[in-house]
């Protein structure tokens, strides 16, 4: 019973991940300009790999693979946005403004 | 079911490859291999379960180790000096 209904979470969590990665793929894809496209990118980075990793520790249980698992994601949830901030200040630093071209239509 | 979740990040690698190949401007081009790089690591942990060999967890740590400072290291070689802000852009 138990067991079951860990599954049916865990599957949940890795189908919502496995969605988000699509989403947040798609977007880096289709957005029009670079700061968008990072948002996209970066949604990618840290709810993708929060879903998908607790669905595997659900899915390992008390055991090393856990702990490994457990430490893959709080490396990544560290370092992921250090790498977005340093890619938009290398990116802001070299002159690219971002660009609010429909501000004053939709206030 | 892992095979769902490795169908859906090898679908993202892809679309960022098409996005490192299209990139308008250098910054497009690491912003797309920083997201492979965190796809590749994702898909390594998901192969380890998908084929019951948990030692594929090691080589996604070291991966994403790797990838941080790759991406850092590249970012540090194109870097442009800080320009002057203008007075107009602090508004």
């Amino acid at each position: 019973m138990i067991d079951t209904a860990v599954d049916i979470l865990s599957w949940m969590l890795l189908f919502l991940g496995g969605a988000f990665v699509i989403i947040g793929g798609l977007g880096a894809l289709r957005l029009p300009n670079f700061y968008t496209r990072l948002h996209a990118a970066s949604l990618t980075e840290t709810m993708a790999t929060i879903l998908i990793f607790a669905g595997m520790i659900l899915q390992a249980g008390l055991s090393l693979a856990a702990l490994k698992l457990a430490a893959i994601m709080l490396f990544l949830l560290l370092t992921a946005p250090t790498a977005s901030y340093a890619l938009a200040n290398a990116a802001l630093q070299s002159g690219m403004r971002p660009e609010a071209r429909n501000r004053d239509e939709t206030l | 079911m892992y095979v769902v979740v490795s169908l859906a990040i090898l679908i993202t690698m892809v679309l960022a490859l098409v996005r490192a190949l299209r990139g308008p401007t250098v910054y497009d081009r690491v912003l797309a291999v920083n997201m492979f790089g965190t796809k590749t690591v994702l898909l390594l942990s998901v192969i380890a379960f998908l084929f019951g060999r948990p030692d594929f967890l090691d080589l996604a740590l070291a991966y994403a180790l790797i990838n941080l400072v790759g991406v850092l290291a590249v970012l540090e070689f194109i870097q442009t000096k800080p320009q002057k802000m203008d007075a107009a852009d602090h508004d």
